[in-house]
């Protein structure tokens, strides 16, 4: 019996993955060929799915991008030996792009059945909680802390500190909430993780849980993420099953329960208080802040909401310790990133690397510049309300204080590559149109200012009174980035700004006399 | 929204008893914890630009305009949302700040209508004050970008109008719909810039679930949602403090007039009852004081046949003052008496007794309360020694179980409803009792925990089988009964209950509850920490109204929810002064203050004050006073401010009565049902028109003051002064504040009481006396008024109106919010858009069963008589029973109730009638005889001679 390995991950799946693997079957059924197919999580190197790797003596040989059409041929070469054909691409994990990546979350995605509980366990799984148990919620929260670990949705808060808060926070209820509701365009490493390794996401929250003293989590996922949703239910109802979810977790007398929510499918629901307000079942209007959802979250509760990166990070810090995940990495940003690579570019997909590499080093060394070959000429980093990047920035290293210090943010870890016929005025009347797509409107800042800021950049760009309107388009942004009450309305000047600042010329303006 | 130069603290107060001091902008401010920063800087003097915010209201954080620097912080935090800290350093005008805020008010203005001139807002706009305050200079998106500006305006509404052009969506009035009325008809639809206000679906506010209040009017910073009174006449310039003359909530308003026309009312956000709200009758339907129905001129005539003729006020109390004196010289001293009302001030219906009692020199004074609470007085007087509920309305913030029987608190006491609701939204338990689903059984965010949908009638089954439960199962509290109570009637109480015949099982099959439902609500009331009792006219109103109350008070003495805030037993009062009318003496068996006409030393006290000999024996009861004109007893009758004969049961037997008697004098507004069997009418006065005070349902008395000079040219109170001095008994007061002194010097319970103090603190809850000089907001804290509470037994004695063959449904009543009892006030208002007549309820299952269709004519008839309205087919009844309100006269509701009566009030039994209900295609011969009866007597009301063709 031959093992072969075939991507259950939407982006596979989009790109044919289920026809192969009927193909195949078909094919094997017929030829009288012995075969298991397992349907793993993706390797994350879109440019090579679907993937076919089959199981050798000589370890797992990789093919791709299979089409059906290509299974008679590859059987007749000798798929199940592992010989030789046009698509092969042998070893995977010695392909650079796969060798040089640091995968500390990602360990066991494109390795593992996902729902396999037996192959979660027999691949290091559950090692974390284990050790988990031994500790006390204090000491838990400790390795976290001392992890250097820090938010992967956005505002890259130290996910030990959040977590202390809620610890201390008297209750008799407090919940877990996941943030999986990924609304960055060209984001997909929450999706990967659900999909590749739903085991790793669950084990995180049941640590939270212990960490801070809460016996229910929820799972708050994007909508147009069936794929993500099967393979999560699949994988509690089976933690359910083995006693690693319910009253009484792996027989230490703790509970924690699990279920996943579907999201209302709007951007604005992945910021924390919104999502809250949409699990309790409201519109998504953004909360203040404080309260903090730490102190005040769910149904009034504290709770600890963290992005899927984060709490899927958590397993390893407890199996390694702290210092084993804090000795990757650069200044106060420790451990790894997974960046997705998207938009205009020769190699996209998930590439998880210690913080530090530079941008250059990615876009080039491994992401192979523009798809069409064209120069790259500009980079959205940290989805849409990321900054635009220009040429001369691309040695800046992927660290949070570093971009921060380029007025740009690292974000969920999207990269959108840019070729140079992008129009950079069209793409910040575009930040400004999203704002209006995707605001709660409950702050006048953002809800009026990001209409008016179409308004004016029309404007600029049809050279009406350009001088003032740019004052203007300043003004406002100063006004939405001060005076909004989330990262919203408060952070979609980025974009606009940058693109005003870096590339005037796409405004009309030659050089603009107020750039920062 | 609000003229008057109260400061807007934009969040409410902190109870927080720990101090924090920070510092504002260099000044040190030291504030409960809790306090936001935008309050604490209000309440140094630092005026910070706002929108969202308001002080009645939770903050919200969406305008923006608020923004502050702290020292320490991050950003620009928003100081209505931002909590005081510590040693906190706030800064709140610098140049940034003000760019910031100047770059909002550009947003807002570029999408905003620039008609301020001509806006009716204009001088009272919380926008136009704060763009003033930022410095806007221009808008410099200029006005042709996206907008709202041609958003249509919603009419729809009689007293108030939405223009979404000029909206901000602050939320403001989503979230005063929210958490001051507790009725969620506001949203925001939508999201982004294209949100906006939208009632229920998207309706219009008349289609959607709004029930009028005026919470969102209130709060709206703009012209979006505007009084239509203020549309039309602009804004008002002065305002005094009053209190509403609707219900037993007794509101506090402040009158904003313009000269001497009242522009709209505005609940007073220092209003000790209503703290700021209202409801659409108080806050809304005020036009009938100026209706051109109003009658302003003194009228008699010597027979109900003749057309009545104008005179002078002389000439008029002379009339009737002349034929009073022929009566008792004729027909004896008792021939005549006198009807004091609920709706009038404590000191008119003081004066109105002391007229009777002094005057007349009988005890023939009685109270429209006699109809509504009379039991209340009897029961709890008999068990705790004082005729009153034990709290104050602000008590439920504390409750956590509530118990509701025979009360529809959002629509009959609406204000309160709110209250009510807000704290079981806050996680309070609630127990319905109730034949029918009201509102508070479900609505948004409150759901009862048991609803005992009782069959009518069996009230003292179901409390009795409660205290069962609580008794059998050691729910009780001993140590409170051992410590508070009188034992030996506690034990032979709880030998009675304990009784199996008064078990739930047993008594299920009588009230038709469930006996697990009855268990389960004695265990939660019993257990579920401080448990408070409501009840209202479906408690009172009934043969065996006098032992449910007694019931319940037994309830409560013993699980020991007596004598704290957040528990006790609370009569929900129907109208405005039902609780002062009583304590003035307007029973026929007591003198002010509920002590006895029999007892030698408190007459001895009245005579030496009034300087007459006054009777030791009680004189005749409403009721009484019919039997006694028809047997020809009973002659001559003043009555003020009532109209006995559209509101007292068995009315055909009433009309029969009244058209005995020879002088009938009624005091009043309009020309009531009343006043068409009358011969003297005297115009009355509203409470616009005069001075004085009512008590609310929580005791508390309140100022009524005069905004506008009297129609009819006389407050009420002289006019029966007037016609005291007319009989022959000097009166002299000059202000109504003299009265009060009065009755404070005869008055234990009043002894404090004084014009003087219930000015310098906006109201005062009796007791007041050397003991509670301030007032006494929770009853029996130490002690029983009576000394030791005292048990009763409570005997379940089924009413003759029991379901038959011959009349198979139960018929119950009741109000609604919009209409107002009899109906005289309200269907001279818009508040008929609400309700334009009354309907019988029935359930669909009766109705199917009896052919009968929504809107179909049914007859109803008991022994009693015969009436007709139109169906309304409602689940809200169970089957087997009706249900009907009686805001208008024609309906005839009670030419069906009975001349059933509490054994020991005679209250009458108005909430169980059994009847006979069919399909019919015409009005009942009753309905024909009235109609006729009425239209006769509006013509001689139209032709009636006028007074200076007279002279
Ligand atoms: C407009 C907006 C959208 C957001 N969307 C997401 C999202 O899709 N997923 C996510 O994890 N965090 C999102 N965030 C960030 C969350 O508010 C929050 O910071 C995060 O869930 C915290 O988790 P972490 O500390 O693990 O990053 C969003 C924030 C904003 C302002
Ligand atoms: S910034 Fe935008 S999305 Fe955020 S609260 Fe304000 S209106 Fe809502
Ligand atoms: S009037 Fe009252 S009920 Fe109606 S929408 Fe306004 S707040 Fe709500
Ligand atoms: S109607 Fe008034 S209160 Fe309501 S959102 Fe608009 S401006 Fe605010
Ligand atoms: S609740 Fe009662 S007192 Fe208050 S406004 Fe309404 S009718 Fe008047
Ligand atoms: S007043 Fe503070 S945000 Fe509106």
């Amino acid at each position: 019996m031959t093992r072969v390995f075939i991507s259950r991950d939407a982006t596979a799946l989009s790109l044919g993955a289920e026809q192969v693997v009927q193909t195949l079957q078909q094919q094997a059924t017929a030829r009288n060929l012995p075969l298991e197919i397992v349907r793993n999580g993706s390797r994350g190197m879109f440019w090579l799915e679907p993937l076919v790797e089959v199981e050798t003596a000589t370890g797992r040989v990789a093919y791709g991008p299979v089409q059906a059409s290509d299974i008679t041929g590859l059987l007749d070469a000798g798929l199940l030996e592992g010989s030789g054909h046009p698509l092969y691409q042998g070893d995977i994990e010695a392909l650079p792009y796969f060798k040089n990546q640091k995968r500390l979350t990602f360990a066991r995605v494109g390795i593992t059945d996902p729902v396999s509980f037996d192959d979660y366990v027999q691949h290091d799984g559950y090692r974390g909680l284990k050790n988990a148990l031994k500790l006390s919620p204090q000491e838990i929260v400790k390795q976290v802390t001392d992890s250097g670990l820090r938010g992967r949705g956005g505002a890259a808060f130290p996910t030990g500190i959040k977590w202390n808060t809620v610890l201390n926070a008297p209750s008799e209820q407090k919940y877990i909430v996941c943030n999986a509701d990924e609304g960055d365009s060209g984001t997909f490493s929450d999706r990967m993780i659900m999909e590749g390794d739903p085991f790793v996401l669950i084990e995180g929250m049941t640590i939270a849980g212990l960490a801070v003293g809460a016996t229910r989590g929820y799972i708050y996922l994007r909508v147009e993420y069936p794929h993500a949703h099967a393979a999560l239910n699949e994988a509690i109802a089976s933690a359910y099953r083995n006693g690693y979810l319910g009253d009484n977790i792996s027989g230490s007398g703790k509970a924690f329960h699990l279920e996943v929510r579907l999201g209302a499918g709007a951007y604005i629901c992945g910021e924390e208080t919104s999502l809250l307000e949409s699990l309790e079942g409201k519109r998504g209007l953004v909360r203040f802040k404080p309260p903090l959802p730490a102190i005040v979250g769910l149904f009034g509760q504290p709770t600890v909401v963290n992005n899927v990166i984060s709490l899927a990070s958590v397993p390893i810090i407890l199996d390694k310790g702290a210092d084993y995940y804090r000795d990757y990495g650069m200044g106060r940003s420790r451990g790894t990133l997974p960046l997705q690579l998207a938009g205009n570019i020769k190699h996209p997909g998930l590439f998880e690397v210690a913080f530090g590499m530079t941008l250059r080093e990615l876009l080039y060394d491994y992401g192979g510049g523009c798809a069409n070959g064209r120069p790259i000429r500009a980079v959205q980093v940290g989805g849409p309300l990321g900054a635009y990047l220009p040429e001369a920035q691309f040695d800046t290293p992927l660290d949070y204080e570093a971009f921060t210090g380029i007025s740009a943010v690292l974000g969920h870890g999207g990269i959108v590559v840019h070729d140079d016929t992008v129009d950079m005025a069209e793409m910040a009347r575009y930040a400004m149109e999203f704002c209006v797509e995707e605001s709660c409107g409950k702050c006048t800042p953002c809800r009026i200012g990001s209409v008016r800021g179409v308004e004016v950049i029309e404007r600029i760009v049809q050279g009406t009174q350009r001088d003032q309107n740019t004052r203007l388009l300043r003004d406002l942004c100063d006004t939405m980035t001060y005076g909004s009450l989330c990262a919203m309305g408060g952070m979609t000047p980025i974009p606009v700004i940058s693109a005003l600042n870096y590339f005037p010329e796409d405004f009309g303006i030659k050089s603009d006399v107020d750039a920062a | 929204m609000i003229i008057n130069n109260e400061t807007d603290y934009g969040t409410p107060a902190s109870l927080s008893a720990n101090l924090v001091t920070l510092e504002i902008d260099g000044r040190k401010v030291t504030v409960p914890e809790g306090t936001s920063v935008m309050r604490a800087a209000g309440e140094t003097g630092i005026n910070i630009p706002k929108l969202c915010a308001t002080d009645s209201l939770d903050p919200f954080g969406s305008c923006r305009m608020c923004l502050v620097q702290i020292e320490g912080a991050r950003g620009y935090p928003a100081s209505c949302t931002t909590p005081v800290a510590e040693g906190m350093k706030v800064c709140t005008q610098n140049e940034k700040l003000a760019n910031i805020r100047r770059g909002i008010a550009e947003l807002y203005i570029s999408d905003h209508p620039l008609d301020c001139l001509t806006c009716s807002a204009n001088g009272d706009c919380e926008l136009q004050d704060t763009v003033g305050a930022v410095g806007l200079r221009e808008v410099r998106y200029g006005y042709e970008g996206e907008n709202h500006l041609d958003a249509a305006k919603d009419g729809s509404n009689p007293y108030f109008s939405f223009d979404p052009a000029k909206c901000i969506v602050c939320s403001r009035c989503v979230r005063a719909c929210e958490e001051t009325q507790g009725t969620y008809a506001l949203t925001i639809d939508g999201r982004g810039f294209d949100s906006k206000v939208s009632p229920s679906q998207n309706q219009a506010f008349m289609d959607s679930e709004c029930v009028s209040c005026g919470a969102c009017v209130q709060a709206c910073p703009t012209a979006t949602l505007m009084e239509k009174s203020v549309i039309d006449h602009g804004l008002p310039e002065h305002s005094v403090i009053t209190t509403c003359a609707y219900c037993g909530v007794g509101c506090s308003f402040r009158a904003e007039m313009k000269g001497e026309q009242v522009i709209r009312m505005v609940p007073d956000k220092n209003g000790q009852a209503n703290h700021g709200h209202s409801c659409v009758k108080g806050r809304f339907a005020f036009g009938y004081a100026t209706h051109k129905d109003r009658i302003t001129t003194p009228m008699i005539r010597d027979n109900i046949s003749d057309a009545w003729q104008e005179v002078s006020w002389e000439e008029a109390i002379e009339f009737a003052a002349e034929k009073l004196k022929q009566l008792q010289a004729k027909y004896g001293r008792d021939s005549i008496g006198g009807i004091t009302s609920s709706r009038c001030t404590n000191e008119e219906t003081y004066l109105v007794q002391k007229l009777v009692r002094a005057g007349f020199g009988n005890n023939n004074v009685d109270t429209c309360a006699r109809v509504c609470h009379s039991p209340t007085g009897y029961g709890l007087k008999s068990t705790f020694g004082e005729s009153s509920g034990t709290q104050n309305f602000d008590s439920v913030k504390k409750s956590d179980v509530i118990l509701v029987i025979g009360a529809n608190p959002t629509d009959g006491h609406p204000v309160f409803g709110s209250m009510m609701k807000r704290r079981l939204r806050e996680g309070a338990k609630l127990i319905v009792a109730d034949p029918r689903t009201i509102d508070l059984v479900k609505s948004p965010h409150v759901q009862a925990d048991y609803h005992l949908k009782l069959r009518p009638g069996t009230n003292v089954a179901l409390v009795t089988a409660l205290a069962h439960v609580i008794v059998t199962e050691d729910l009780a509290d001993e140590k409170f009964v051992s410590e508070r109570c009188d034992t030996e009637s506690f034990a032979k109480w709880k030998t009675f209950v304990a009784k199996p015949e008064n078990s739930p099982e047993a008594m299920a099959e009588v009230t038709g509850v469930p006996a697990d439902a009855i268990r389960g609500a004695a265990r939660l009331y019993a257990t579920g920490g401080n448990g408070a009792i409501y009840y209202g006219l479906g408690v009172t109103e009934h043969s065996q109204g006098s032992t449910t109350v007694i019931g319940i008070a037994n309830l409560a003495m013993a699980t020991g929810n007596i004598g704290r805030d957040g528990v006790g037993v609370n009569p929900l009062r129907g109208q405005n002064n039902v609780q002062g009318s009583c304590d003035m003496g307007s029973f026929p068996h007591e003198f002010v203050g509920y002590r006895h006409v029999s007892d030698t030393k408190t007459r001895a006290l009245f005579e030496s004050a009034w300087k007459v000999e006054l009777q030791s024996e009680p004189g005749l009861r409403i009721p009484n006073m019919f039997s006694a004109a028809i047997d020809g007893s009973f002659k001559g009758l003043y009555i003020q401010g009532e109209d006995i004969a559209q509101s007292d049961p068995d009315i055909q037997h009433v009309h029969h009565a009244l058209r005995q008697m020879e002088c009938i004098i009624v005091q009043d507004l309009f020309l009531n049902e009343t006043a068409k069997f009358a011969h003297v009418f005297l115009p009355g006065s509203s409470f616009l028109e005069k001075n004085g005070t009512f008590t609310n349902a929580e005791r508390r008395i309140s100022p009524v003051r005069k905004v506008m000079t009297p129609l009819g040219g006389k407050e009420d109170w002289e006019v029966t002064q007037d016609l005291a001095n007319a009989v022959g008994y000097p009166m002299n007061y000059k202000h109504p504040s003299e009265i009060m002194d009065e009755i404070a010097r005869l008055t234990p319970q009043f002894a404090g009481v004084s014009y003087a103090k219930i000015e310098a603190m906006g109201s005062i809850q009796w007791p007041c006396n050397d003991e509670f000089p301030e007032g006494t907001p929770t009853m029996h804290a130490d002690h029983f008024v009576r000394g030791q509470g005292r048990f009763m037994l409570t005997e379940y004695v089924p009413t003759d109106e029991k379901a038959s063959r011959k009349y198979p449904l139960l018929l119950t009543t009741g109000r609604i919010l919009s209409q107002y009892n009899v109906g005289a006030q309200t269907r001279r208002t818009d508040n008929v858009a609400w309700h334009e007549e009354d309907r019988l309820e029935i359930h669909p299952h009766d109705a199917e069963e009896l052919g009968i269709n929504d809107a179909d004519w049914v007859g109803i008839k008991s022994r009693a008589g015969e009436t007709v309205l139109r169906a309304l087919i409602s689940e809200r009844v169970q089957p087997g029973v009706v249900y009907t309100t009686f805001h208008f006269p024609h309906s005839g509701a009670n030419v069906i109730t009975t001349d059933n009566s509490d054994w020991a009030t005679n209250c009458p039994e108005y909430k169980v009638t059994a009847v006979h209900v069919a399909k019919v295609s015409e009005p009942s011969r009753w309905q024909k005889q009235y109609q006729d009866f009425s239209d006769k007597q509006e013509t001689l009301l139209k032709d009636r001679i006028v007074a200076h063709e007279h002279e």
